[in-house]
């Protein structure tokens, strides 16, 4: 339907990254409006969001840009102060763009006139014009102007990409144009170094256009550059170029059609501009550096397709298979030829199969920017006063792992501004400040990374959930629950302790998807919880989904794969602890009652168990169960395969792996065996 | 519908416990020797088995099971048909196990009749058709609804 190369497909997804830039930008600049820096690159935003939605037909979008784009050029110009209601017209504004441009027949017209009159209510201009109309000021169109341009780029303008001829050309495509070079920044020749740029140019320039399209030539170049436009009356023009401008292209005003002369004096322009040492008037420091570190990393940085990477995952989990199978042929060898090549060859994958994983990752802050919104959204909605703090934004994780978790993220924080945290007037009573505070932190630990979303409200409410699970049936009344256990409970399909339903959360349809997700990314959730002081939700995940490290057993004849992050410990099964006649089925590990499950039995293994069983103790957090195979085999480099739709309804798996000597190897699934473990004593009872 | 409605096919004619099945040879991607499968515990026995085909799990089904035939253990003739089905709209490779794999042969529409309605021991609508070579039937299997009633 929208292949990779449709220009709208295309432009949907860049306005998406745009718009996502946009909104981050002014949550910023909500807490600090003074920034030049925030509003100059919310402005780039809309400009481009505006030329390029234009350019592919979205004129609705690109119409109603324009009008947002007015007010914050007015505030880049200081007219008028970023405040709280502007930014927040300003970031439903923003909805209503990408509304417009992911469904133009569906969004609201009515919405637009509304939030561009407000937009004008804050700017204090007249109310703007209906967002159809076309963009350009229609009365000022009518009568040309002169207008004195003059301009000098940055010294390392031409080394970051800017081709001045190209902004002349632009120029003089609008109007009738008299182009002079100024050189008076030109140094000698022996002090002259090419890469920079040391003219300034001199623009007289005669257009019906209006001033904003004369800007709009420079809109990626101004931050660096010296720009001044000014109007001059028409008799005012200059009869002469400045005296000191031997490299002058003038051109007769007469000349509509697009001016040849620059293009012809080209190599002069190019060879005068290839000179010089520094201009004196360099931008200030800090926005010099950050438009340089922005423009190297556009320079090096390139969008491709997931799908692509997803293929290049897929054959390097193909080579690690084939090394593994290679390993094994040569196992016996005496060749030392052939194992120097198989060893080069898993030098080589490995690098491979790094660099692959590392292109796919992502760090967690452009996951973590997009909840900025969401609280703030919610804490007015539900008159809390929210701090939501960040920490380790830096973080990197699978991209597709980065895209599983927001949902489940997002009903956790709405859980926390809900039910988490108290209202200001109950939090004052508990001498608490005000504000509530919500922090979302990740860091890695090992091969997992830990996300924590940490809230200091009234914490979990041991006796609610306690006597709910009691009123479900889902715990023995009165039965020795640790906090651990009790709040995994939480978790139950149904589960809510709310009193009250509110429109975000309490239908107790939350918690359970959110388990159901992170089980499904192989993560792991951990509560704790103080009362009154707070809860502090942790999700334990793996760097990635594509390949893991993992432990292969062996059970009959059958092999299997154990996740090695929930390997906790491998033992002997005692003979003397083997009392399932008993009805148990627990080990003692270091005074601990750990439940296990024999793999032999949930499988149905009728090859003669080995003499001495092992017990594989594996966790979820606070939880462990002991699996009892027949052999543990080592460690194995597992590359995830999914199972088809034909085998969804088999518990006990999360997917296959292929194994050295290419033959399949299932994965077993660890929340599913350490539910079951936990499940196992009262299922002995009933049957 | 009447009998000469149906196209004719290329078909892949097969053994599956004596009788000779044809299936589609458009879906076929490949047939293979008998080689090393992995149960999968608790699962159908009509698919209770997986196989690496060129790095890729697929699963193996038994069609014999779907066609209460017995399962005899593999011999000297068993191969693996490799074939691409439509699941739920979305293409899955799947592996079938034949006792023996004869031909490629053109089944014409004319000489294959709608499944009848009784003297049949499967489920009928398993069955799309059957088809006549020589003095010999053959069975076209409904290898899409098979899966989708699993």
């Amino acid at each position: 339907m929208t292949g990779r190369n449709d220009p709208a497909q295309i432009f949907r997804e860049e306005a998406a990254d745009l718009l996502t830039e946009l909104e981050s930008t002014l949550l910023r600049l909500e807490t600090r409006p003074a920034d030049r820096d925030l509003l100059d690159t919310a402005f780039r935003a809309l400009h481009t969001i505006k030329g390029s939605g234009s350019m592919f037909g979205f004129d609705a979008a690109a119409a109603f840009t324009h009008h947002l784009e007015s007010a914050f050029d007015q505030m880049r110009t200081g007219k008028i102060a970023p405040n709280s209601a502007l930014i927040g017209v300003a970031l439903a504004a923003k909805d209503h763009i990408r509304a417009l441009i992911e469904s133009p027949a569906h969004a609201d017209p009515a919405e637009g006139e509304r939030l561009l009159a407000l937009v004008a209510a804050q700017t204090g201009a007249a109310p703007a014009a209906s967002p159809a109309s076309a963009p350009d000021l229609a009365d000022e169109a009518e009568r040309p102007t002169t207008w004195r341009v003059r301009f000098r780029l940055a010294p390392d303008a031409v080394e970051r990409g800017t081709n001045p001829l190209l902004l002349l050309d632009e120029l003089s495509g609008l109007g009738d144009a008299t182009i002079t070079a100024l050189t008076d920044a030109v140094p000698p020749i022996e002090e002259l170094d090419p890469n920079r740029c040391c003219l300034a140019w001199d623009v007289t320039l005669t257009t019906t256009q209006p001033l904003a399209m004369i800007q709009d030539v420079f809109i990626f170049v101004m931050d660096d550059a010296d720009l001044t436009i000014e109007p001059v009356a028409m008799d005012d023009r200059p009869e002469a170029p400045p005296a000191n401008a031997p490299a002058t292209v003038a051109q007769p005003p007469a000349d509509v059609s697009p001016p040849p002369a620059p293009r012809a004096d080209a190599p002069t322009l190019a060879l005068v501009a290839e000179a010089a040492k520094p201009a004196p008037s360099a931008p200030s420091g800090q926005s010099d550096a950050d438009a340089a570190k922005v423009a190297a990393n556009a320079a090096s940085s390139i969008r491709v397709p997931a799908e692509r990477l997803d293929d290049l995952m897929d054959q390097v989990g193909e080579l690690v298979i084939a090394h593994a199978r290679l390993k094994q042929l040569i196992g016996g060898s005496a060749d030392l030829q052939i194992k120097s090549v198989a060893e080069e060859i898993e030098r080589l994958s490995n690098g491979l199969r790094d660099i692959t994983m590392g292109i796919r990752m992502v760090p967690i802050g452009t996951l973590f920017g997009r909840f900025r919104r969401l609280v703030r959204d919610l804490s007015q909605e539900l008159g809390k006063g929210v701090t939501l703090t960040m920490s380790g934004e830096d973080t990197e994780l699978d991209k597709t792992m980065i895209e599983r978790l927001n949902d489940p993220l997002v009903h956790i924080i709405r859980n926390s501004l809900d039910h988490g945290l108290e209202t200001a007037e109950e939090r004052v009573a508990q001498g608490k400040p005000p504000q509530g505070q919500i922090h979302l932190s990740a860091r890695h630990a090992g091969t997992r990374v830990l996300i924590t979303i940490r809230d200091d409200g009234r914490g979990l409410d041991r006796d609610r959930i306690r006597a709910k699970a009691e009123e479900q049936e889902l715990i023995q009344p009165g039965a020795k629950l640790s906090d651990a256990d009790l709040f995994q409970l939480i978790f139950h399909p149904g589960f809510s302790t709310a009193k009250t339903l509110t429109s975000l959360s309490g239908r107790g349809v939350g918690m359970d998807v959110v388990k159901r997700a992170i089980d499904s990314l192989r993560g792991a959730i951990d509560i704790a919880s103080t009362p009154n002081r707070g809860t502090e939700i942790t999700l334990g995940l793996p760097l990635t989904l594509a390949i893991i490290d993992g432990l292969l057993v062996r059970v009959g004849k059958g092999r299997y794969v154990i996740p090695l992050f929930a390997v906790e410990e491998c033992v002997e099964l005692p003979p003397g602890e083997d009392r399932r006649h008993l009805g148990r089925n627990f080990l003692n590990i270091r005074g601990a009652l750990v439940p296990f499950i024999r793999l032999r039995e949930s499988f149905a293994v009728s090859h003669p168990p080995d003499a001495y069983q092992k017990v594989v103790i594996i966790s979820t957090g606070e939880r462990r169960v002991g699996l009892v195979v027949d052999q543990v085999l080592g460690d194995h480099q597992t590359v995830i395969k999914s199972m088809s739709k034909l085998h969804a309804d088999v518990a006990n798996f999360s997917g296959a792996t292929i194994l050295g000597d290419g033959s399949v190897a299932l994965i077993l699934d660890i929340g599913q065996l350490v539910a079951v473990g936990q499940s196992f004593e009262p299922q002995r009872d009933a049957s | 519908m009447a009998a000469n409605d149906n196209p004719s096919f290329e078909a892949l004619t097969l053994n599956l416990g004596g009788e000779v099945f044809a299936i589609d040879a458009n879906c076929v991607h490949e047939i293979l020797d008998m080689i090393p499968q992995t149960d999968v515990p608790g699962a159908h026995p009509f698919v209770d088995r997986l196989i690496n085909v060129r790095g890729k799990v697929v699963p193996l089904a038994d069609l014999r099971i779907k066609f209460e035939m017995e399962r005899t253990p593999p011999t000297i003739d068993t191969r693996i048909v490799v074939v691409e089905i439509l699941l739920d709209d979305e293409p899955t490779v799947v592996g079938l196990l034949a006792d023996k794999v004869y031909e490629v042969t053109t089944i014409g529409g004319a000489s294959i009749e709608d499944t009848p309605d009784i003297g049949m021991r499967w489920r009928p609508d398993f069955i799309k058709g059957i088809g006549k070579r020589g003095q010999d039937f053959i069975v076209i299997p409904d290898i899409v609804r098979i899966f989708s009633v699993h």
